[in-house]
């Protein structure tokens, strides 16, 4: 790269006539190119429009809940973590708000991890990365990072001359400034996470006292480490190189998703324009190249999509200011679909389609899913009555020629008091029950546990076979019936 | 969505500038899709050349390359082998709570307590599966000639106590308290005549409820008083002091029917069973007693 001169490329923001091409290489400009390349920093400028302050609103809602939910409490009563969102590790539940997952309901997160994919393949298809420009982790911690480097170190070109200067003290100071800064704000990011795995109010002074489980700490420093490296220094290498997720999402765009997208129709040919020159005969692209100045992840939008781009719309938000400037209609860099700028070039005006084979079958499945999900957690009962038949032996030949069966019953109580059943059998004549090591037929289950037993059935040694009866739990309190299906075998 | 009122240029007027469409490839191509020559970042060979420095500390700390016999330890000295003999030392560490009471508490105690109830449960199934299920079968239920511990027949006794006699010492295996009785081979040794034993056998028949022959009944009745009920009873509900099985009931252990009832009568019956008291730990053999009185017989 030849040296260049900085000063002047700001366009002058007093005098709306004057607007000067900013030197600026894309990264990915086709020069010849060596097998390992250093990573090209990237200052971008300030950008400020409709986009920009929709991703601040994103930003500081989304690293809002990040910091604040595990401080939020919700009473459970006695007994139990008065904690709003809670992994519980060592008692192995999970507390959301009003719902509490145990181990063997895992699938709730499951489904709705299913259902958080399905509304992104649904998002991509419709409006293209949405995810990554606006609501990806990677993304709002860089937009945080490049804000707090702004402030300390000031808008591109400044930053550009402090990169060249010499190591003066106040280039250390900055400098140091900067890192401090940034280390801090990954402190709190690996901070917050840990408090979602204990008792916040408990954990954070125990933390300051260095009186807390190593595991925290360890997860603190990790996370200091990944947020400081990713969001401070690798960036846009994080999403070109590492990402998965921008190759995976390729199969649910289509020539009808919206892009961030530059209307070469409209814009081509490109040139310098200046104040009250002719616009005819020529594009309104005034190749100023504030799109590429402000863009994370140093690219050139023009050179139509790139799979560098995060569809952050910044370039949006710069090109519209410039048309304002020079008194274009904005939106020669908008949200298009490629159908659409093919109508366009061809002259007629494009409207964005919504209802395709694809965005249906996502809204189908979501759906779908949605629905399962709803009523399986509606019909999520606060006991569970679990009947596990003996196998071997299959049954028991008794003295008195009666027969006799072994079950392991097991309730689970999930309510917050401890509750009494009473077993008892249904359509098996001349059955009797007996329950192991206890000398009637109630059951007191703790409250929020599993408590298994040993059941004994004896019948007459005359019948058939194979009987279907129903092994019944009545809760004493409320009344409550529980019933299981299973059955009762005798010798052939 | 914004569309705009400007007149469109032609096609030709916008020059394709894609990146791709400029870029060097490899000269692989698949259906129009070219593989580009990108370079890659440097942080990742860097990355790469830190794999494999990570990689040889790895060989230096940790076990790692097979030798002719073993394999290069590690200064670390780690051994996937010697953390499991931890975790079964802290295992066995935590179980010694329960040990030491199942050892200072009586057997009826232990039954009574939920907590040692239920770690005996856990305990007995473990030991029985390892030392009895080879003749009582692995769910406990017999077979002919080892008794079904699931039911309500016991030969010896049902009662804790009882029940742990036997495990300790065990039936007619030669040592000084294993339980003992002897019954007779009526026909191998000619105490009875062939017609005699088969007069026992209807009357043996009719104490269980079943049909039998009227005569031979009246005529075994009284052979069975005079030969059988020192042992069994007058009335054949058997004697748990001799291991006299109760002869009215619907359990047999080596089989009721007639032919089979004629083979026990000619021969007798001696089953056997090992001790345990010198294989087994005091402890083990408690817990495994309040197993096998829990499998629905205990008495």
């Amino acid at each position: 790269m030849a040296p260049k001169d900085h000063s002047g490329q700001t366009h002058n923001a007093g005098d709306p006539s004057v607007i000067e091409r900013i030197d600026v290489d894309p990264v990915n400009a086709p020069a010849r190119r060596p097998l390992y390349e250093k990573r090209r920093k990237i200052f971008p400028r300030k950008a400020s429009g409709q986009f920009r302050k929709v991703k601040w609103i994103i930003l500081a809602a989304t690293l809002g809940i990040y910091y604040v939910l595990p401080w939020i409490r919700w009473d459970r009563g006695p007994n139990s973590p008065d904690q709003a969102v809670l992994v519980d590790f060592p008692t192995q539940r999970f507390y959301f708000f009003f719902i509490e997952i145990w181990p063997q309901e895992i699938y709730f997160v499951t489904g709705l991890l299913i259902l958080a994919a399905l509304i992104l393949f649904l998002i991509t298809s419709i409006a293209g990365r949405v995810w990554c420009g606006y609501t990806c982790p990677q993304t709002v911690w860089t937009d945080l990072f490049i804000w707090v480097e702004r402030l300390i170190e000031g808008d591109r070109n400044a930053r550009i001359r402090l990169n060249d200067a010499p190591w003066t003290a106040a280039k250390i100071r900055k400098r140091v400034m900067k890192h401090a800064a940034w280390l801090a704000i990954a402190v709190c990011t690996g901070g917050a996470w840990v408090f979602y795995f204990a008792d916040a109010p408990t954990l954070a002074p125990q933390l300051l006292q260095f009186d807390a489980p190593m595991v925290s700490y360890v997860f603190i420093g990790v996370l200091t480490f990944t947020t400081y490296m990713l969001a401070g220094h690798a960036r846009e290498q994080v999403c070109t190189y590492m990402c998965p997720w921008p190759r995976i999402q390729g199969a649910m765009l289509d020539q009808h998703s919206l892009l961030v997208t530059y209307r070469a129709w409209r814009g081509e040919p490109r040139g310098a324009h200046k104040k009250g020159e002719s616009w005819d005969g020529r594009g309104d692209c005034i190749d100023c190249n504030s799109c590429v100045a402000v863009c994370p992840m140093g690219i050139d939008i023009r050179d139509g999509e790139q799979l560098e781009c995060i569809n952050c719309a910044l370039c949006i938000d710069a090109c519209d200011d410039i048309m304002d400037k020079v008194g274009r209609p904005r939106g020669l860099i908008a949200y298009d679909t490629v159908a659409g700028l093919e109508t366009q070039t061809a002259g007629a005006a494009s409207r964005p389609k919504l209802f395709r084979p694809r965005t249906i079958l996502y809204a189908v499945l979501i759906s779908l899913v949605g629905i399962i999900m709803l009523v399986a957690l509606l019909s999520r009962s606060d006991t569970e009555l679990t009947v596990l038949r003996d196998r071997n032996p299959l049954f028991v030949q008794l003295s008195n020629g009666d027969v006799r069966n072994g079950y392991t019953v097991k309730i689970l109580n999930k309510q917050r008091e401890p509750r009494v059943y009473e077993l008892s059998l249904q359509g098996l004549a001349g059955a009797d029950l007996t329950i192991i090591g206890l000398n009637n037929r109630t059951v007191k289950v703790d409250s929020d546990r599993l408590r298994s037993i040993r059941v004994h059935v004896t019948a007459p040694g005359a019948g058939a076979p194979v009987s279907d009866f129903h092994l019944v739990a009545t809760e004493k309190h409320t009344g409550a019936v529980f019933r299981h299906a299973t059955t009762f075998r005798r010798a052939r | 969505m914004t569309t705009v009122d400007l007149p469109p240029k032609s096609a030709e007027e916008i020059p394709p500038k894609t990146p791709a469409a400029r870029l060097p490839d490899t000269g692989h191509e698949w259906d129009g899709i070219r593989e580009l020559d990108n370079p890659l970042p440097r942080w990742w060979l860097w990355t790469w050349y830190a794999c494999i420095l990570w990689a040889i500390g790895y060989w230096i700390v940790m076990p790692a390359w097979p030798l002719v016999s073993g394999y290069t330890t590690g200064v670390l000295d780690y051994s996937q082998r010697a953390v499991v003999e931890q975790k079964i030392a802290r295992n066995i560490e935590a179980q010694s709570v329960y040990l030491k009471q199942i050892s200072a508490k009586s057997l009826a105690e232990i039954r009574a307590d939920p907590e040692l109830l239920s770690f005996s449960m856990a305990g007995g199934r473990s030991a029985f599966a390892v030392n009895c299920s080879q003749c009582h079968g692995s769910g406990a239920q017999g077979a002919v000639g080892y008794p079904n511990l699931n039911d309500d027949a016991w030969l010896w006794g049902g009662k804790l106590d009882q029940i742990a006699y036997t495990i300790r010492h065990g039936i007619r295996n030669g040592s000084d308290d294993a339980r003992v009785s002897e019954m007779p081979a009526f026909g191998r040794d000619e105490l009875l005549e062939p017609a005699q034993i088969r007069d026992v056998v209807e009357y043996v028949v009719s104490l269980s409820g079943r049909q039998a022959r009227a005569a031979a009944v009246e005529r075994g009745a009284a052979i069975f008083a005079e030969q059988c009920a020192a042992c069994h009873g007058e009335t054949g509900k058997g004697n748990q002091e001799f291991g006299a099985p109760n002869l009215t009931d619907s359990i047999w252990l080596y089989g009721g029917d007639r032919a089979t009832l004629q083979e026990t009568i000619h021969n007798s019956r001696r089953g056997v069973m090992p001790g345990w008291q010198d294989r087994l730990t005091p402890e083990t053999i408690k817990q495994l007693t309040v197993f096998v009185h829990s499998l629905g017989g205990g008495q």
